[in-house]
């Protein structure tokens, strides 16, 4: 019989560099399933510490004196959980809904509002600051909800923390350099003098894009099939993600087309981020049309700190966390009393009013994508 | 020596239980790590389906956009892989057999491209593959037309490009760490015997590469089957793989049951691959290699001058254009070109509590990706080890397992993750530690797949000339076995340390908020709007890729004392 051409016997054992591999093999597996003193942890508070564990998605964001604030005021440690964009978070809050990773989800939009609430996902709280809250933003929470306004004895599932809205977005230089006039509204969107000039994201994969779509669908009703094949028509262009569209094809970055779907608060950010500093932002928003998004926070049924994450929740509705969400999120505070910044009281522009597009259930979502590429995909 | 016959017997046994222990490890990492967390999700998603599996399937391949997701998958990642070997063999060769100034450098560099995120990489292809290429100017001349402008945005030969872009190394690495172990004089011998230059590779070098070019070719197949980010950012709007259906699936529809039927499909597939791979292993010549330090020969004559330079041509417009585009965008600044993001990315404090300081994002993902190369490295070689010196059933099988990973969806594992450990008490399911070894499961394979072709090609008449020679059992082991394997296990090492860092998909599942990457930090710059903050993105990108150049290259030159010669 031939002899085999290798040992592993004799490489392990006959040699100290070979004994030397296993056991560090050994403590590399031990490490992944103990608690290794060589990779910190990064769960679990020291005995008799309070802590509460806030799930978010990857777009939240708070100052860290503001976090700090709270730890202080209540001797309890924040421990924040990024899960993804706003769908992977909330899917992950449901498949893992059995044993939940945290105590608090935040980041469940108005698009998402069904699936989280059908999922029976949130132990209802009302925090005790919660008629501060703006009450457009409620009227989505409360329309599922169908009783009678939110109290002690009915509170909300979950509670709305930020607003924000997703509007058209045009290059100011642009247009001026051609003398054109900015469009206005959806129907100039489709005009042949502004042929080839939008930028929209895919609905099935950008949350914006989704919003776009809704805010579209809203303004034409039964008519959208229609309004969609002329925006194909006038040559729009679909990207599958943001920041594509933002920074590859937008003419304020270096880009070809001066008009981008994006948020209301971009021109703040651009005026916030430019360097060196700007007076005035480069982009406008087309406040005719714009989606609004609602986010909004819940704890989570089987929460390992219920009374933590309560703290906490009205924490979040609470002034310092609600006038520190512009500048680190990027959206608007829920919280009537709040005051915004310069920048924003600046550069922000709002829609007086948005209609609501109501409800979106799961299946109404599928049929107006599936709708959705069959236009404008071909 | 002679041994009594008790001794021998503990020997034997104490060589069977080390094997045994090996085989045992190796399966436990495995299963717990990734076979547990993917039946999991899959179980999971099949079970929770209202209708009975088999419906499910059946409606799955009826529906229209599924076949054609399916024939789109299987295509282009067929042409990628067969574009690849056509653009990158001859770069393995130039490598791994030709001399010439900077060669180990640039060997390591290749290896670049893998660790940026599709996002980053995708963004740079769009202007080099749009209308105000850098190109233009040069294809003007080429294609004597002076208004001519490229623009192959949103276009599936974009997405081909950008799958040899990132799959380069592969080849280069796989195939080019065998040939340059090839005893030159097999070639020299065939050519004296009357061969032609291309009659002595095709009947001589081709065969000894096919084991080492079979392994490349399923790698690079594995991950454009699974191609994700390429396929969104560069193929535009109405192109889908199956892992972007998986994808979609799993984060926005939530139809789970929907997400495990398409990751069976893909596991299947992966299945098919690894089988055909096995077919063509099975027929294998074994290759001589020399025992000499490098083969490498200078140039010699206008042909093979001529052949260096069209590659390192290919090498600068293929690898090095995009990632110049990188470095222009991060040292762009509106009062012209500076070093002004590099600078704030490494003194701006983070105000926010999930803002990331450049340098601490540097220091995560070094640890981590030591970490993942370490394990990868020990599981891998032992992997090899064990397939090298028993080809039983239960070895090939272990060693084909473990390259199933390379064929499945991250988002799948990462949700498999999620779901397996779910019990788990909180420090240990959402412990750092899963983050290098969910990296090391997708190394691992490639730690086998270069050491593994080393070790069974270790001449046997060179080991038994040992023996006949005198030399102990030992002796041969340690003068000839070792020195040889771990010249490809740090081979290995480095390009497992790659692997790692760009690992994304799965690591972002994983990746907490304490310990973000330099991917993750990218990622989160790249989602907000403002100048400063797209220039930062693009300034760690180019740290990135620094930094990953300066490991590979001091794994690379690493020599554990004398044992890299031999």
């Amino acid at each position: 019989m031939a002899r085999r051409p290798f040992d592993i016997g004799v490489i392990v054992f006959r040699f100290r560099s070979g004994a030397l591999l296993a056991s560090l093999l050994l403590l590399l597996v031990a490490c992944g399933s103990d608690d290794g003193a060589t990779l910190p942890d990064t769960a679990a508070a020291p005995d008799g510490e309070r802590e509460v564990v806030v799930l978010t998605h990857d777009s939240f964001d708070v100052s860290t004196d503001v976090i700090a604030l709270f730890e202080e005021t209540h001797g309890i440690t924040v421990r924040l959980v990024p899960l993804g964009d706003a769908g992977t978070a909330l899917n992950q809050a449901i498949l893992t809904a059995d044993a939940p990773q945290g105590d608090i989800l935040f980041g469940v939009d108005n698009t998402f509002l069904t699936r989280a609430l059908d999922a029976d996902l949130f132990d209802p709280y009302l925090p005790g600051n919660f008629e501060q809250i703006n009450a457009n933003v409620l009227e989505e929470l409360q329309a599922w909800s169908s009783a009678a306004a939110f109290s002690v004895d009915n509170p909300p599932p979950l509670v709305p923390i930020t607003y924000g809205d997703v509007c058209v977005n045009y290059d100011k230089a642009w247009f001026a350099a051609r003398d054109l006039a900015v469009p206005t509204d959806f129907v100039d969107l489709v005009d042949p003098a502004y042929r080839g000039l939008l930028t929209i994201m895919n609905p099935a994969t950008s949350s914006p894009g989704l919003a776009f779509m809704l805010a579209s669908i809203t303004a034409f009703d039964d008519e959208y099939l229609s309004y969609w094949r002329q925006l194909t028509d006038n040559d729009v262009l679909i990207t599958n993600g943001w920041s594509q569209a933002y920074y590859d094809e937008f003419s304020a970055s270096g880009g070809d087309r001066p008009l981008v779907v994006s948020y209301a608060s971009s021109p703040p950010a651009e005026v916030l981020f430019a360097d060196p500093p700007v007076d005035e932002a480069p982009t406008g928003v087309l406040l005719d049309t714009c989606f609004r998004q609602v986010e909004f926070a819940g704890i989570l049924n089987g929460a390992a700190n219920r009374a933590e994450a309560e703290l906490f929740l009205e924490f979040m509705l609470d002034i310092p966390f609600q006038e520190d969400i512009p500048l680190t999120m990027f959206v608007f505070p829920v919280n009537t009393q709040a005051v915004l910044p310069d920048v924003f009281v600046e550069h922000a522009e709002m829609p007086e009013t948005v209609t609501s597009f109501g409800l979106l259930t799961d299946t109404q979502r599928d049929v107006f994508l599936t709708e959705w590429s069959a236009i404008m995909l071909g | 020596m002679t041994f009594s016959p008790s001794k021998r017997a503990v020997r034997a046994l104490r060589k069977r239980g080390a094997r045994t222990a090996a085989f045992a490890l190796v399966i436990t990492f495995f299963t717990v790590f990734f076979a547990f967390p993917l039946f999991s999700i899959v179980a999971r998603g099949l079970l929770s389906a209202d209708t009975p599996v088999v419906t499910l399937f059946a409606d799955l391949f009826a529906t229209e956009r599924f076949r054609r997701v399916l024939w789109f998958t299987v295509w282009q990642a067929t042409v990628s892989t067969v574009l690849t070997l056509v653009v990158a063999l001859p770069g393995a060769y130039v490598l791994s057999r030709v001399a010439f100034r900077g060669r180990q450098v640039l060997r390591s560099l290749v290896m670049v491209p893998f660790v940026l995120p599709t996002v980053v990489v995708g963004s740079a292809f769009l202007a080099v593959l749009g209308p105000r290429t850098p190109l233009n100017p040069l294809l003007q001349v080429v294609f004597q037309d002076p208004t001519f402008t490229l623009d192959l945005r949103r276009s599936v030969t974009a997405i081909l490009i950008a799958h040899v872009f990132f799959n380069y190394a592969v080849v280069v690495r796989t195939v080019g760490g065998v040939w340059s172990l090839l005893d030159p004089r097999l070639d020299d011998a065939a050519r004296t015997l009357g061969a032609g230059r291309l009659r002595a590779f095709f009947s001589v070098t081709l065969p000894a590469l096919k084991a080492a070019i079979a392994s490349a070719a399923t790698i690079v197949f594995l991950f454009t089957f699974t191609s994700f980010g390429v396929i969104l950012i560069l193929g535009g709007v109405t192109r889908a793989t199956i892992e972007v259906e998986i994808h979609r699936a799993t984060t926005q529809l939530l139809d789970l049951p929907l997400a495990a039927a398409l990751s069976v499909v893909q596991l299947v597939a992966v299945i098919a691959t690894l089988w055909v791979y096995g077919r063509i292993q099975r027929r294998v010549v074994y290759p001589a290699f020399v025992s000499e330090r490098d083969v490498a020969q200078t140039p010699r004559g206008v042909l093979e001058r001529s052949f260096l330079a069209a590659n390192l041509v290919v090498m600068a417009l293929l690898l090095a254009l995009p990632l110049l585009v990188l470095v222009e965008r991060s040292l762009q600044t509106p009062s012209g070109y500076g070093l002004r993001h590099y600078v704030a990315v490494f003194t701006t404090q983070p105000t926010t509590a999930l803002g990331v300081s450049g340098a601490k994002a540097l220091t995560n993902t070094l640890m981590f990706g030591v970490w993942a190369t370490l394990i990868a490295v020990s599981i891998g070689t032992l992997t090899a080890l064990l397939a090298a010196s028993r080809q039983s059933f239960a070895a090939r099988l272990l060693d084909r397992s473990l390259m199933v990973p390379l064929g499945t969806s991250a988002v799948t594992l990462g949700f498999g993750f999620l779901l397996a450990f779910r019990y788990l008490p909180p420090q240990l399911r959402s412990s750092a530690a899963l983050i290098p070894i969910v990296q090391a499961v997708v190394a691992t394979p490639f730690v086998v797949r270069t050491v593994l072709p080393v070790l069974t090609g270790i001449d046997k008449n060179v080991r038994d000339a040992a023996r006949v020679l005198g030399a102990s059992h030992r002796q041969v082991t340690r003068h000839i076995d070792v020195p040889i394997a771990s010249r490809a296990v740090l081979a290995a090492a480095g390009f497992a340390f790659a692997i790692a860092v760009g690992e994304f998909g799965a690591t972002v599942f994983l990746a907490r908020a304490e310990y973000p990457t330099l991917p993750v930090a990218i990622f989160r710059l790249l989602g907000r709007p403002g100048i400063t903050n797209f220039g930062e993105a693009m300034a760690l990108s180019v740290i990135l890729a620094l930094m990953t150049a300066t490991a590979i290259v001091l794994i690379d030159r690493l020599r554990l004392g004398n044992i890299g010669r031999f």
